[in-house]
């Protein structure tokens, strides 16, 4: 089965100040930008169950105009805590790229 | 039609200022010079020690090229959010490098310190009155918060600058802002549309990332009544509908709302239509008057001491299954660090895997092919740094020897360096993510002039 990562252009996570990350994924054609946002696996629960936080306050946004899918979470550990993994969220994106559609 | 021409020559001070790109941008005149100086992004400990992120030299490297560029061309330089976190402490730094610059090259002008640090004492006294309010994902906080706080400061918007160029400022050098405030403030005072002006500061405050250019360069910004132009400093580098609404998305939680102390920009209907090769306006966003002005807050605090010690593996009986080899290494070494006395309250520790586990947290299931090595982290914070570096030396003689077969020959896993052991200083956190509601923008906002003759 396909994977995010498989269809889309690319697959990009950054820190949204200190208490949030946004994952964006990008796509080539309309095509593509609809096999992914209309995916079944893509959901709330999903980032979730991935980023071990709370569904009703994760965020996902459809850019049409820019076939993209953002999705925003508050992170389980804020950045620079003692034992968070990852300053900057940028290598976050991996687990949401591998999810399968 | 009234509109305001303003040069962006980096998206964050010290990070190096390209001259060819800055004169390009001058040959353009613009009204103002405005540059971004800071962010959370690099973590807390530089909010909480009040600490610059960039060197001396290279700060004033960039400051060198701005304010002689400036002064020289008699329009309005401002920093925003000075040197990284925007203490009162970084505000300092920027002006005695910009004194030192204008002494050196026989420049007049007035340069404004315009401070946002704010006390734990006035910080409680509106916390009293009912007036901090929590932002999404905040974490929970008490009155006694405050004062843990080792550094809190305020985000300012577009009217300390306003205020300060109004009292006949060259140099405008400002704590901790909003990254927008500081491109839309000339625009604003010019009466430029608002909602043009903070959304063409969002585009612009990173600099060249709203270009299909690498980044690390500049823009240039025209804001009229009805819109904003937005172009790149560099030749050769191009801003298209794509890249420039894809940037509102950058580091933004909601990519159509962004809120400032003054209103939310609405940005879902703006329309974005090449006009030139390189340039693209901007038309169609909203802004809307929020009727509290409010500022953010960010703390930090130094959370404890921290030792590390990093443990190279290749041994094939490890790499197999590393969760279960440092699951059973924690279990074994712990009594022993339970047996040593110091109060559970006063450490505690984290095993990661470089390699395996040390930026993301697979699923349990996750299908890997096997590393060829990994880089075992044992990171311990503690009260003291005395306590850390006691509890790193306990685990040495496991992370050195502990095997992953108790029947076979007893491993020695790679150490790089003798002591083993880093003690790495402080460690720091985040404190707040919270606002407070204040009726008059200046009234948390202190402002100091220096002549320079």
């Amino acid at each position: 089965m396909a994977k995010i990562k498989d269809v889309a252009k690319y697959v990009k996570s950054k820190n949204a100040g200190p208490f949030w990350t946004t994952l964006e994924i990008y796509c080539e054609t309309f095509e593509d930008y609809r096999i992914i946002s209309q995916s079944k696996h893509l959901t709330k629960e999903t980032v979730a169950r991935l980023y071990d936080t709370d569904a009703e306050a994760v965020k996902m946004f459809y850019l049409e105009n820019l076939k993209v899918v953002k999705i925003s979470y508050p992170r389980k550990k804020p950045q620079g805590h003692k034992y968070e993994r990852d300053m900057h969220s940028g290598q976050q994106y991996v687990l949401i790229a591998n999810v399968e559609i | 039609m009234k509109s305001c021409k303003v040069l962006m020559p980096i998206g964050a001070l010290g990070g190096g200022i390209n001259p060819v790109s800055f004169e390009n941008g001058m040959n353009m005149k613009p009204d103002v010079i405005a540059i971004d100086g800071g962010s959370t992004d690099s973590g807390p400990a530089y909010l909480a020690t009040g600490a610059s992120k960039y060197s001396r030299a290279m700060l004033k490297h960039d400051l060198e090229i701005a304010v002689i560029g400036g002064i020289k061309a008699n329009i309005p330089v401002l920093v925003g959010s000075c040197s990284t976190c925007g203490t009162d402490s970084t505000v300092d730094l920027c002006a005695e490098i910009v004194v030192e610059i204008m002494a050196e090259q026989g420049l007049k002008g007035k340069v404004a310190k315009v401070y946002s640090q704010q006390s734990p004492d006035l910080v409680k006294q509106k916390w009293d009155d009912g007036k901090i309010k929590p932002l999404g994902g905040a974490p929970d906080i008490t009155r006694e918060t405050f004062d843990d706080c080792d550094n809190i400061v305020a985000l300012m918007g577009s009217e300390p600058f306003i205020e300060a160029i109004n009292q006949g400022a060259d140099v405008v050098l400002c704590g901790r802002t909003t990254d927008t405030a500081i491109m839309a403030a000339v625009p604003l005072m010019m009466g430029c549309d608002p909602a043009a002006a903070w959304h063409g500061a969002k585009i612009a405050e990173c600099g060249s990332q709203c270009t299909d250019g690498a980044g690390g360069d500049g823009v240039f910004l025209i804001v009229d009544e009805e819109g904003f132009y937005v172009k790149p400093l560099q030749e050769g580098v191009h801003c298209t509908p794509y890249t420039v609404s894809a940037h509102l998305m950058y580091e933004n939680a909601d990519p159509f709302k962004l809120v400032e102390p003054s209103g939310v920009i609405m940005a879902g209907d703006a329309t974005y239509e090449q006009v030139d090769d390189v340039t693209v306006y901007v038309t169609g966003t909203k802004f809307e008057h929020t009727r509290q002005y409010s500022m953010k807050l960010e703390g930090a605090r130094a959370s404890g001491h921290q030792a590390i010690t990093l443990v190279g593996i290749a041994d094939e009986l490890v790499l197999k299954d590393p969760d279960t080899w440092m699951n059973n290494l924690v279990n074994h070494v712990d009594q022993y660090v339970k047996q040593t006395g110091i109060p559970e309250t006063d450490y505690s520790y984290d095993i990661r895997a470089y390699g395996y586990n040390g930026v993301v947290n697979w699923p349990k299931d996750y299908d890997y092919p096997m590393p060829r090595e990994i880089g075992v982290m044992l990171t311990v914070t503690a009260k003291t740094e005395e306590i850390a570096i006691q509890i790193t030396k306990t685990f040495n003689p496991f992370l050195l020897h502990f095997p992953a077969d108790f029947k076979k020959q007893l491993p020695s896993f790679a150490f790089a360096f003798s002591p083993s052991h880093v003690y790495k200083g402080q460690t720091y956190e985040f404190m707040l993510n919270h606002i407070v509601e204040i009726d008059d923008p200046l009234e948390l906002v202190k402002f100091e002039y220096i002549d320079v003759k």
